[in-house]
């Protein structure tokens, strides 16, 4: 059976990977081609990038350093932060993504997810939702969890998978950057909803946490950036303690 | 010389990052004759099997590719480009080996997910294009149909059932895997064709 997969994420500035807690105070970890490659050899099963440069300079970085990626990386990778059409879709194809990752842009324009589908496939669409709890429903928020929209998670990750989405990356913004774990209902419930994989995202203190969203959140993923950046949780560690577990990961 | 056929059907970025990565010199070609005269041919593959049926015809690549007698490797949508038929859009295929191409069915209790996406077992392997890998060994997937098991089976991996992973008739060859993601497993894979 397919292996539940382990993700690191980099966040990438002008073509060095930084990780901030809460997204804001910024702290830079290294180059961003060297650490993937690092986590490649160490077990990694995928990576993303995400471009967080604001501007258009910043963004030109990051296709030539997509490029870079693709040359040296010799496991799959997704590459998401601005993506806004399908020119930009095809752009880092072209640079040589194995998927893009959709936040914002598919808030606004849920059609991007339809166009991007149907051009380079469903497997090539990831969508991103950041969502927090409000009064008991998860609503989904864009700008790093700053602005709230109306789009509610439940529908709008169905909606996205209907409209050609192969993968949901779901962060919890109430979880993201506490190290307290995932949680882990609104994930099972997630998972059953879907039919394509889920990836969570944010939270992840411990091997546990991960373990536990793995097997009880039923997700068939996990991504974390810190704790692997910092040397917090190594992945050979991490993927032999689940295999310990009885979670079926690539060793 | 290796040979990658380009025949319009979207990304062979990685592939050609792949053989470089393992050192080999290669070219991408839509020109028969270039294919005829290669020592390698590589047919990759992304999209949909109809379509990408109809873009070799066009350029008359089938015939080509079936009269090739150089070792060919057929990755993915390439392999399955290899076989008798497609339900992808109902696709006639080359018929080089001896199976078809069938849509997996989703099933939760199983666990099943379409496509079947991410890392998974390759067992029964035999032929030298696995020389130096493990029964068990994880590769880099990403699929929604995939061959039934046939007399040219040479791997296989399940998921919900089991499936052709890799089929080998004659001097042709066929990954459903996608090798040059496979990390140092599909490196090998891939020196390991170069090789034969």
């Amino acid at each position: 059976m397919v292996a539940k997969r382990i993700i690191p994420c980099l966040d990438v500035r002008d073509g060095r990977t930084v990780k901030g807690i809460h997204f804001v105070g910024l702290k830079d970890v290294g180059d961003a081609v060297e650490l993937g490659r690092k986590y490649a050899d160490e077990g990694a099963d995928e990576l993303v990038y995400l471009d967080i440069s604001a501007s258009h300079e910043g963004r030109k970085t990051f296709t030539e350093l997509v490029e870079r990626i693709a040359s040296r990386i010799n496991i799959p990778f997704t590459v998401g932060g601005g993506i806004s059409s399908l020119d930009d879709a095809a752009r880092l194809l072209g640079a040589g993504a194995d998927k893009v990752s959709l936040n914002s842009a598919a808030v606004r324009d849920p059609q991007l997810i339809d166009r991007i589908a149907a051009k380079y496939g469903n497997q090539f669409v990831v969508v991103a939702i950041d969502a927090k709890q409000i009064d008991g429903v998860w609503r989904a928020t864009t700008h790093g969890g700053r602005q709230l929209t109306d789009r509610e998670l439940f529908s709008w990750a169905k909606e996205a998978q209907e409209r050609g989405a192969g993968e949901i990356l779901f962060t919890s913004m109430d979880h993201d950057g506490t190290k307290n774990g995932y949680p882990c209902e609104t994930y099972a419930r997630l998972t059953d909803e879907l039919s394509i994989p889920v990836i969570a995202s944010g939270g992840a203190g411990s091997i546990q946490d991960i373990a536990e969203v793995l097997t009880a959140g039923q997700a068939d993923a996990a991504l974390a950036a810190s704790i692997f950046h910092y040397g917090e949780i190594p992945i050979p560690h991490l993927k032999k303690e689940l295999k310990k577990m009885n979670i079926n990961v690539r060793l | 010389m290796i040979a990658i056929v380009d025949y319009d059907t979207g990304n062979l970025r990685s592939v050609v990052n792949a053989l470089q990565r393992v050192g080999a010199e290669y070219l991408l070609t839509s020109d028969p004759k270039t294919l005829l005269e290669a020592d390698r041919v590589l047919l990759p593959g992304v999209g949909e099997a109809s379509t990408a049926m109809a873009r070799l015809r066009e350029r008359g690549l089938d015939e080509t590719i079936r009269s090739l007698t150089r070792p060919v490797l057929g990755i993915c949508i390439g392999m399955q480009l290899m076989c008798r038929h497609s339900e992808e859009g109902d696709a006639a295929c080359m018929g080089i080996f001896p199976t078809d191409v069938c849509r997996f069915t989703p099933d939760k209790k199983k666990g099943v997910k379409v496509p079947h996406m991410g890392w998974n077992t390759l067992t029964d392997l035999s032929t030298p294009l696995f020389n130096q890998v493990e029964e068990g060994a994880w590769v880099y997937y990403v699929h929604s149909y995939a061959a039934e098991l046939c007399a040219a089976t040479i791997a296989r991996t399940e998921n919900g059932t089991c499936f052709s992973a890799a089929l080998h008739t004659g001097n042709f060859y066929g990954t459903q895997f996608h090798p040059e993601k496979s990390g140092s497993v599909g490196e090998q894979i891939l020196k390991n064709f170069l090789a034969l």
